[in-house]
């Protein structure tokens, strides 16, 4: 088995230096060795979107991303949203509109969502459909997820 | 408080990446679990062999022979071990034979990998025909687990004098529940001097179930078994029943270690081993008068329950219950087998044998009706059940109930008269791309059925905190459906106080009382009721003690449970479920009062098939249900938009395949549950009907909107593309295919 590698990369704002396998999933650096324990693992593959981060710009499944790859990049997860206790625009929405059910899949649906208003400020719902699509929910038909996104687009929270 | 749409009490936790579930929670010393499956359906364990290259000492590592009780799970029947012993039977090929734990997860891989069974294979039974042939008997009552009838007037005497008899067949296949959070527990055993102390916490929707199965693992009393509900991330049923096994092997692995240890189901394990919903078949033959009035109905419904009995009895009793649907009836004979077969346990999934037996009467309507030169909803508005009717085991409604009513709103709504009449003139020329709409009308039976509720005898609590606040103490649990906030408003209305006052304690068996399991559609009505009276009696016993005077504002209520706090300490109020005396039923003979009440739906999908690809697409979909009174509308709307989508999703895409009794797209890659582009708006709407049975008039509505998408959306492909024998769910492309090549012949 390969060393293990210093990483250092800044997440959600803060620089962070840990050793670990170059091979090691970027979810499990996340969550095991940072203890940033809101980005979710729901499949291992890739597919259900739970364990969606932002690296360097670009939203990635971190469960398919390797350690090494991280190195030196600029990660946001779920836990870089709100500011201290004040909620992100998104977050607000999610809570209010009912975006969040089981909650499973809303720390990975939040940075998705982030990401499509970077891209898109303005969307319309087949434009939020589609930047959530690689994003499962199992609870809520995704009625109230679209609603919170669109809510938190308009600057409104109703 | 009821009515209001109450932001969800956990949400800011939810939101923030805060909510703690199982995988979150880690100890110091911690190791791993990993469980050793069979890989054959059916067979005899000879041999356990440890493959070489891997470090055995520093594993952990359980067999049967190490269980200090009972090596069977606690359910209705205990038939299903926790591990196959040596010289024991294998009945399905993810059957647990072996536990083993480390601190490196990596090499706990290898070492499951490395562990060989020696089996003797025998032929298995995998499907519904093999099991009622015989050719091996594997289980149950000569491979049936439970046989039931239910018998109204006699069908018998119709079939001759009868204007049309209607025949059908009709399939459903198995569905995962596809939780985004897999299954997963975490044990923790204190070896005491005389008794161990059992602690699990998981993901899980009965902790009462999980202290059962593990009592009897264990050899233990019920103080010594310790069950906390973690954040749990969606359930749907899944997390009903299987997560027995998982805590009882996490358990055994932390007594034989000594040390915490988390068990955490990947993705492909989950899907593989743990259960799913019954594959079924049901036979239908109908006979209707001239004018299209119903006037028998022989009902043959079989449930797949694979290898051990777990909860089919039940499934199969609501199953078989709803299979006459809403319609009145004389004549009706329903029978109804769980059948065994050498596959992985089938087991509670939302709707619970209903969305099966109804998807077959829904979709056979329709080809009445085609038969019949009727339009469905008329057909059915024909046969409507009323009040005073009496339904198939003889219950009589008794409450104001008007079909036609949600029918005729429902049909407003989608557009029904009209688009049927334009994508006819559509559908008749060479456009690729045909269109059509359905509906289905159903119920849900709200609760346990038949006598399940007396003998659950449910309690819940309130009680009074030091700081003035009041805590709901009952083991519901919340699984996303929003059972913290509902219980939060039920427990403040009638306390006439902000919900801010109000916690709702852990769901954990050393705080709670046994509330039952949180299925069935029973939390709000039935453990909210409870909740209900548990406020009243708290309230008054306030009063009685002189704290509090009527009326009063908040905070003079505070500081009344604060005062009474101090001079007696924890004041708790509990309320136990009684029977109502208006309810008769009889197990035996399935007669009497299956439910205290039921919902009802009807709901309309329009579909745009694609006759090149055979792609389907759902392009709107109303949902119109009478809910009882409803507590929240904006978490009660939540639950039918993705009660909808998973019944859509069973309609159209959600195969599960089989080989060798092993299901091989155990992956979310060739499963395919819908995205947010694969579905409609969901359009939802509740009409209002206050019953007396639950808080403030509330009725059960989990899973309601499991039971109407498939029929609906089949219906609505018949529409679009003429009578073909859409008769199975899911109606893949390639399903599809065939049933349009049958057509053209």
């Amino acid at each position: 088995m390969a060393e293990k590698i210093r990483l250092q990369l800044t997440v959600n704002g803060e620089p962070r230096s840990v050793e670990v396998f170059p091979m090691a999933r970027l979810v499990d650096v996340l969550r095991e060795e940072l203890k940033l324990t809101g980005t979710k693992e729901g499949c291992g593959e890739g597919e259900c979107g739970a364990c969606t981060v932002r690296l360097d710009g670009r939203i990635v499944n971190s469960c398919l991303i390797p350690a090494i790859q991280a190195q030196g990049s600029e990660l946001l997860t779920v836990e870089g949203l709100a500011e201290q206790e004040h909620l992100h625009p998104l977050q607000q929405a999610f809570h209010h509109h009912n975006g969040a059910q089981c909650g499973f899949c809303t720390p990975g649906m939040l940075i998705a969502a982030e990401d499509l208003l970077r891209r898109c400020p303005n969307p319309d719902e087949g434009q939020i459909r589609e930047g959530l699509s690689g994003n499962l929910c199992r609870c809520t038909g995704y009625v109230k997820i679209v609603d919170a996104v669109k809510a938190a687009a308009e600057g409104g929270r109703a | 408080m009821i009515g209001i749409p109450a932001i969800r009490k956990e949400g800011r936790a939810k939101v923030l990446g805060r909510a703690r579930y199982t995988d979150d929670k880690t100890f110091r010393c911690l190791l791993y679990g990993a469980t050793v499956r069979s890989t054959v359906p059916r067979g005899i364990l000879k041999a356990i062999r440890f493959g070489e290259g891997i470090p055995w000492k520093e594993f952990t590592i359980v067999t049967a022979q190490d269980i200090p009780g009972e090596n069977r799970v606690a359910a209705i029947v205990k038939d299903q071990p926790f591990l196959v012993e040596v010289g024991g039977m294998i009945n399905h090929a993810e059957e647990p034979v072996l536990l083993l734990a480390h601190p490196d997860r990596y090499l706990l891989e290898k070492a499951r990998r490395a562990v060989i069974l020696e089996v003797e294979e025998l032929p298995a039974i995998l499907d519904i025909q093999s099991s009622l042939d015989r050719a091996q008997i594997i289980g149950g009552n000569e491979n049936i687990f439970k046989e039931l009838r239910i018998e109204k007037g006699d069908p018998a005497s119709v079939w001759a004098r009868a204007a049309h008899i209607i025949e059908g067949a009709y399939r459903t296949g198995a569905q995962e529940h596809l939780y985004i959070e897999p299954n997963g527990m975490l044990a923790i055993v204190a070896h005491g001097d005389h008794e161990d102390q059992v602690t699990v916490c998981g993901s899980l929707q009965c902790p009462y179930y999980i202290q059962k199965a593990l009592m009897n693992l264990f050899g233990l009393p019920a103080d010594k078994v310790r069950i906390v509900q973690m954040e749990t991330g969606g359930a749907f049923g899944g997390k009903e029943d299987y997560p027995s096994l998982i805590a009882g092997h996490a358990a055994l692995l932390a007594w034989k270690s000594g040390k915490p240890v988390k068990l955490i189901y990947d993705r492909e394990e989950d899907m593989a081993a743990t259960t799913k919903r019954h594959p079924s078949r049901t036979r239908m033959k109908t006979a209707f008068d001239e004018a299209g009035h119903l006037l028998a109905l022989d009902i043959d419904f079989i449930l797949d329950a694979g290898a051990y009995a777990t909860l089919s009895s039940v499934v199969l009793s609501r199953g078989a219950i709803h299979a006459a649907g809403v319609y009145r009836c004389s004549n009706t004979h329903i029978h109804a087998r769980a059948v065994a077969t050498n596959t992985p346990p089938s087991g509670a999934f939302r709707g619970f044998g209903a969305p099966q037996s109804l998807f077959a009467l829904e979709r056979h309507l329709d080809v009445c009706a085609a038969q019949l030169g009727l339009d469905p909803a008329e057909l059915r508005r024909k046969n409507f059940l009323k009040i005073g009717d009496t339904m198939a085991t003889g219950q009589v409604i008794q409450e104001k109930l008007d079909l036609a009513g949600l029918m005729d709103r429902t049909l407003q709504e989608i557009g029904y008269t009209e688009k049927r009449r334009s994508f006819a003139v559509i559908n008749a020329t060479d456009e690729p791309i045909k269109r059509g709409v359905g509906i289905s009308v159903f119920m849900h039976g709200c609760g346990f059925t038949g006598s399940g509720e007396t003998y659950l005898a449910s309690v819940a609590g309130i009680e009074g905190l030091a700081d003035g606040r009041v805590a709901v103490l009952a083991a519901s649990t919340e699984i996303g459906q929003g059972k913290d906030t509902v219980f939060s408003q039920i427990a403040s209305e009638a306390l006439n106080i902000p919900m801010e006052l109000v916690e709702v304690a852990q769901a954990d068996t050393k705080v709670v009382p046994d509330s039952g399991p949180t299925v069935a559609s029973r939390s709000t009505m039935v453990v909210g009721r409870l909740v209900e009276d548990a406020a009243y009696a708290f309230k008054q016993a306030l009063i009685q003690q002189g704290f509090l005077e009527e009326p009063y504002t908040p905070e003079l209520f505070r500081e009344a449970v604060r005062r009474s706090h101090a001079r007696f300490g924890t004041v708790k109020c509990y309320t136990q479920y009684h029977k109502p005396p208006h309810i008769e039923w009889d197990d035996q003979t399935y007669r009497g009062d299956a439910y205290p009440t039921f919902s009802w739906g009807c709901y309309a999908a329009e579909v745009a098939v694609d006759t090149v690809t055979f792609e389907v697409k759902v392009e709107d979909f109303v949902a119109i249900q009478e809910v009882g009174r409803v507590i929240n509308p904006v978490l009660a709307a939540g639950q039918i938009e993705g009660g909808v989508a998973q019944g859509i999703g069973w309609a159209l895409w959600e195969s599960v395949e089989w080989k060798g009794g092993r299901m091989v797209n155990n992956q979310m890659t060739n499963y395919i549950i819908p995205t947010s582009v694969d579905l409609p708006r969901i359009r939802v709407a509740f009409l209002e009907n206050p019953h007396p049975a639950g808080p403030g008039g509330a009725k059960g509505l989990g899973e309601l909107p499991m039971d109407g998408p498939a029929p609906a959306v089949l219906n609505a492909l018949q529409n679009a593309l003429g009578n073909l024998r859409l008769d199975e769910v899911p109606m893949t492309p390639e399903r599809l295919l065939e049933c349009m090549e049958v057509a053209c012949g």
